[in-house]
């Protein structure tokens, strides 16, 4: 909401500067997001007294000597015919910057010389008037900035008015609040004598006939009163000075006298006016209802728009003729041949407005108002006093008024105990204080002591129980002088949310492990039939939600090939939204980990130029590292994954025995040829339930969880006092047996003094059989209290060997 | 030969071989010093230790005791020497010393989530928990449950982006204060940070998905003044020693509302571009929880109060390290995350 200071002090003569008033607004009220002083191209203006003047022959010019307060006379040059020893002046000493750009300097003008300038109105951006320079009337001595002498600088004071406050949407609600903070009364404006008669208006409860005009209204609900003034004779024309100068304080253009006036009285005193051309309105009657279906209407601004039943319009005897509460029509509309008005003021169901607005898509400073609720008892007040400006300024006499409906029904009285205020804010305020705060901004306080009844001023919607009347204490008091005390607190019950715990956990051993973390946006295209979607999306190739992480990891990491950034190592710990059993809806949420690598697998250096590429045992190495920072002991497991999708999945990961995610190559990338192949990792480390935690109302605690320390600690195993004994199986193994199933059989077969199993070559090629490669492991064996001998060591060796060979028929690579 | 002129012997040798040894400049050179001080066929301590047997016997156990400590002290300084010696002539004697280090790639946090653990920390030490909620939520715990008027303007604060069935992407993480107020007994004192989705354009100041973090304590007796307390005892470990100003506002689920504005960092309150001149930087949303809320968790209003608040990490995080637009912070460039290292 725009404010002009000068405007508002029409209302609330007060002595404060703008600053002080920002100021003011800011701590108690709303907060002023913008303060703009007007003609501030004019800050360096003085005015000047002209001394002595004298013409120069053979020309239109003067040369004078002018007090420009400096102390010294300046000697000055003027091509204006109205010099007036005497008389003060507009001056723009030398170096000041004129409205229109030009910077004024010391110059001889012939032969003499010229030390600024005497200015016009023109010349100031003031006016079209050049008949001469301007000539001011001010007891002001010379060398006053001319802004302080004139009466035409204003400062606009740009309010962010909140959906609770829509009395602030104007001057007076705006005055209102200025007056209960500086104490200063609220007055009529002087802008106007108010000197036009307004006959009392005909009244009905859902129609009204007068002076040849009927109104009518068929939608009650959604317009409880509608007032309606006749004003016949108007002459559409230019505004007066002052009006113009008010809308333009605020930012507005001025557009001819009758629609200035409406504009006027709408950011003046907040309630939306509309002035119909009488003669466009067939059968000279206004109908309010709502729209038929299939029913057009061409607005002001030049759209036809279709109108629908969930509309309320404005129509004459045969059709709509204005989107009530939203925007006019444009045959209707006042134009310059206009003489006779019908000016509306009325109230709109706040919900009609609302829904007629959104399906036309067009928010106007009328239903921007109408939306959050106008001052429906001030409608008789402003129908009178919105048909006395028009008059006034445009003409014409105000021949009838009517108003259909009914006056609202009082605000309902909340009981407020003052004692609540402490309860609330922590220390008392005086009951009397309470009393009086409430009443300077128009609240009606009844009762005494601890118990007040309290009624709302007809322009507050937002008061309906005693938590609100605290804060209208609250902050009239100023929350700068309400108490700041840390006090102790009592611990909470609520415990750290495990997911929370394990999430950091994860983050901390990624980042230890060189990874970089990502915070992109969840939306991605379809993936899967069954996906959820978001129904009102910004952009359609955005609609979806992920099904998994590494989708957005994936074109990040395309984002980065896309910039030449081939080593790509990003994790992120984020949501994935899991498909719903209805079409396109969300089923659950779970918290996942994913990670994705890509290029070399760490930096150059002299030593070694190119470092080996990322590759899969990376991939499942960092598995298992993300699986054992989750879940601290647990026993991880990989197993070679048979698994649809565009990815090439290469392990699915079992922490504990249940599967939690994969590693995959992700082969789908959409990468250029230079780039190393991609690996990810993706974990999921738990279900984040989207339902009701207990029915609306309700509460359904958790009993205190005894909860005792996640992990089991390690168990301390003594160091070996005795020596291992090593050897070496390297075997032939046929290529449809595993690994695992090899060493399996190896720790199966072993007994109890095998220390450890580690493959330490592979070798696949020239000079073994057919579907053969040779794998090399390193047993270790060791007893806890004596050394063990060869020939039990070769013992064991022949019983592995004979086993591996009759169950996979597994040899020895050298037999 | 006595025992005296067998320790000056002594005492030569360990007084010259320090300089002869620093002063060896290559191998060749110091194994032939190494001969001439230590060398068994003609060192110089071969030779004095070749005097023992003309010292008294009483004095030869003394004699030997003092070579043998001169010979280990010449022989650490020739190990020394030599190691030295070595590295340097390794690979042709032109090892350069000053070539980098081995490097490993740097891992870092996001920035956001620095911000975010920043916050977290501090609210700890205050008695503050971590609570979750999920971020596809029913519209009651987004909206109705916090107070928000039904189709009113108010619910324009908030563009919502909707999902099939009654759920929405979560506006803010309040809901969880609802969630939390359900299932557990107060006193709460909880921290709740997520992401938050609006239908925002993407921008360079706004993002459809961005972090919040809220907090929430109720219990009997919290008022106003401990909500002015504790926010401003953040905002002094957050931004160092600072001052707030608090002004009023409007959010359905609090009442009485207040914004928290700290002093202006770039210009320490005198007015500047940063702070559109007023002197006060808006860091966070709060206020007294509404009774309404309290009421739709099942709770009872007369005996509970609380207060709340809420703020977005990503606004600090992009004014502490000068990233003038908020979609650098999604592209995830490695370039940019990897400067955030620590
Ligand atoms: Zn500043």
């Amino acid at each position: 909401m725009n404010i002009s200071h000068e405007w508002l002090k029409t209302l609330v003569p007060h002595t404060r500067s703008a600053d002080e008033v920002r100021d003011l607004l800011t701590a108690h009220v709303a907060t002023v997001e913008g303060f703009e002083h007007t003609r501030s191209e004019l800050a360096s203006f003085v005015v000047a007294r002209v001394m002595e003047s004298e013409k120069i022959p053979d020309t239109k010019l003067s040369f004078n000597k002018v007090d420009d307060g400096s102390g010294t006379l300046l000697e000055v040059v003027c091509g204006a015919p109205n010099v007036t020893v005497g008389t003060m002046y507009p001056f723009a000493r030398t170096g000041t910057t004129m409205p229109a750009g030009l910077v004024i300097e010391k110059r001889k003008i012939r032969g003499f010389t010229s030390n600024g300038m005497l200015c016009s109105a023109r010349e100031l951006g003031l006016g079209q008037d050049h008949d001469g320079i301007l000539p001011i009337e001010t007891a002001a001595a010379p060398g006053t900035p001319l802004l302080d002498v004139l009466p035409i600088s204003d400062v606009r004071i740009v309010v962010d008015v909140l959906p609770n406050r829509p009395d602030l949407l104007s001057h007076r609600g705006v005055a209102r609040e200025v007056s209960a903070l500086t104490g200063v009364a609220m007055v009529e404006p002087a802008d106007w004598t108010a000197a036009v008669a307004i006959p009392a208006p005909v009244v009905g409860e859902s129609s009204a006939t007068a002076g040849g005009v009927a109104v009518r209204v068929d939608d009650r609900e959604g317009c409880p009163r509608y007032g309606a003034a006749i004003i016949r004779g108007v002459k559409v024309g230019p505004s007066p000075e002052w009006l113009v100068k008010r809308l333009e304080a605020i930012g507005s253009r001025s557009i001819n006298n009758v629609v200035d006036a409406t504009n006027y009285l709408l950011h003046g005193f907040g309630h939306p006016m509309h002035a119909f051309d009488l003669s466009k309105l067939e059968g000279s009657t206004i109908v309010v209802r709502r729209a038929t279906a299939g029913e057009t209407l061409t607005t002001l601004d030049g759209t036809e728009r279709k109108l629908t039943p969930s509309m309320l319009v404005i129509a004459d005897a045969a059709h709509a003729t204005a989107v009530a509460g939203v925007m006019g029509g444009l045959e209707s509309e006042v134009t310059d041949a206009t003489t006779d008005i019908l000016l509306e003021v009325a109230s709109f169901h706040a919900g009609l407005v609302r829904s007629g607005r959104r399906v036309l898509g067009l928010s106007t400073d009328a239903s921007y108002r109408f939306e959050r609720g106008v001052d429906d008892a001030a409608l008789p007040e402003l129908l009178a006093r919105g048909a006395a400006y028009i008059a006034e300024i445009a003409g014409g006499t105000v021949e009838t008024t009517l108003l259909v409906g009914a006056a609202p029904t009082p605000r309902a009285r909340v009981s407020f105990a003052p004692s609540r205020v402490a309860r609330l804010l922590g220390d008392a305020v005086p009951a009397d204080e309470v009393v009086a705060l409430l009443t300077s901004i128009g609240f009606d306080v009844q009762g005494s002591g601890d118990a007040l009844s309290v009624a709302a001023p007809s322009w507050r919607h937002d008061v309906s129980r005693d938590v609100d009347l605290v804060e209208e204490v609250a902050r009239l008091r100023g929350y700068d002088r309400l108490p700041d005390r840390l006090t102790g607190a009592r611990p909470g019950n609520v415990p750290d949310h495990p997911l929370h715990t394990m999430g950091r956990r994860v983050r901390d051993a990624l980042v230890a492990d060189g990874l970089l973390e990502v915070r992109p946006l969840p939306f991605t295209t379809q993936r899967a039939e069954s996906q959820a979607r978001v129904l009102n999306p910004l952009a359609q190739d955005e609609a979806y939600l992920r099904l998994d992480l590494l989708d957005t990891l994936s074109r990040r990491a395309e984002y980065n090939l896309n910039r030449m950034q081939g080593n790509v190592r990003l994790f992120e710990v984020g949501t994935a939204f899991l498909a719903g059993s209805g079409a396109e809806s969300v089923g659950g949420e779970e918290i996942r980990v994913a990670a994705l690598l890509m290029g070399a697998s760490r930096p150059p250096h002299f030593t070694e130029p190119k470092p080996p590429a990322f590759d899969a045992w990376d991939a499942k190495a960092l598995a298992t590292r993300v699986a054992h920072a989750a879940w601290p002991g647990a026993t991880v497991e990989f197993a070679e994954a048979v698994r649809d999708g565009a990815d090439h999945c290469l392990w699915t990961v079992a922490v504990d025995g249940s599967v939690r995610g994969h590693v995959s190559a992700l082969t789908s990338l959409d990468a250029p040829n230079w780039a190393s192949p991609a690996f990810g990792v993706e974990l999921t480390l738990g279900a984040m339930p989207v339902a009701y935690v207990a029915p609306t109302g309700e509460h359904r605690y958790l009993a205190a969880a005894a909860s005792g320390p996640a992990v089991t600690p390690v168990r301390y195993v003594p160091l070996p006092a005795m020596p291992a004994a090593e050897f070496d199986l390297a075997l032939l193994v046929p290529t449809h047996i595993s690994a695992a199933a090899v060493e399996a059989l190896i720790r199966n077969t072993a007994g109890e003094l095998l220390e450890s199993v580690v493959v330490f070559d592979e070798y696949r090629g020239k000079g073994l059989p057919d579907g053969t490669r040779s794998v090399g492991w390193r047993l270790t064996f060791r007893h806890p209290e004596r050394t063990l001998r060869d020939k039990e060591i070769e013992g064991r060796r022949a019983m592995l060997l004979k086993t591996l060979e009759k169950e996979l028929g597994v040899v020895p690579r050298s037999a | 030969m006595t025992l005296d002129e067998f320790k000056a012997a002594c005492a030569a040798l360990a007084a010259d071989a320090p300089a002869q040894i620093a002063a060896v400049a290559d191998l060749d050179a110091w194994t032939a010093l190494r001969n001439a001080l230590v060398g068994r066929a003609s060192g110089r301590l071969t030779d004095i230790m070749a005097t023992l047997p003309q010292l008294p016997k009483e004095d030869r156990r003394e004699a030997g005791q003092a070579a043998n400590a001169v010979k280990l002290e010449v022989e650490a300084l020739l190990t020394a020497r030599e190691s030295g010696l070595s590295a340097a002539t390794k690979s042709g004697g032109d090892l350069d010393l000053t070539m980098p280090a081995r490097r490993r790639w740097v891992g870092a946090a996001h920035p956001v989530s620095q911000v975010i653990d920043e916050i977290t920390e501090i609210f700890r030490e205050l008695g503050f928990t971590i609570a979750l909620g999920p971020e596809a939520e029913h519209t009651w715990y987004n909206f109705q449950a916090l107070n928000f008027p039904d189709d009113h303007p108010a619910m324009d604060l908030h563009d919502t982006l909707y999902l099939q069935g009654d759920l929405v992407l979560r506006t803010h993480t309040s809901p969880v204060q609802v969630r939390t107020l359900q299932q557990y007994a107060p006193p709460i004192r909880i921290l709740a940070p997520g992401n938050v989705h609006r239908r925002d354009p993407f921008d360079a100041s706004h993002a459809p998905t961005f972090a919040q973090v809220e907090g929430l304590v109720v219990d009997e007796g919290i008022t106003f003044a401990d909500l002015k307390a504790t926010l401003t005892h953040f905002a002094n470990r957050f931004f160092g020693s600072t001052r707030t100003r608090f002004r009023p506002s409007y959010f359905p689920f609090t009442e009485p509302s207040a914004e928290m504005d700290v002093l202006c960092g770039v210009c320490k309150g005198s007015g500047c571009s940063v702070c559109k001149n007023s002197g006060w930087v808006e860091i966070l949303g709060s206020g007294m929880v509404h009774p309404a809320v309290i009421e739709s968790a099942g709770l009872d209003s007369t005996k509970y109060t609380g207060w709340a608040f809420g703020l977005g990490p990503a606004r600090t995080a992009l004014a502490r390290h000068g990233i003038p637009d908020i979609r650098i912070l999604y592209d995830s460039d490695v370039r940019f995350l990897e400067q955030f290292a620590r």
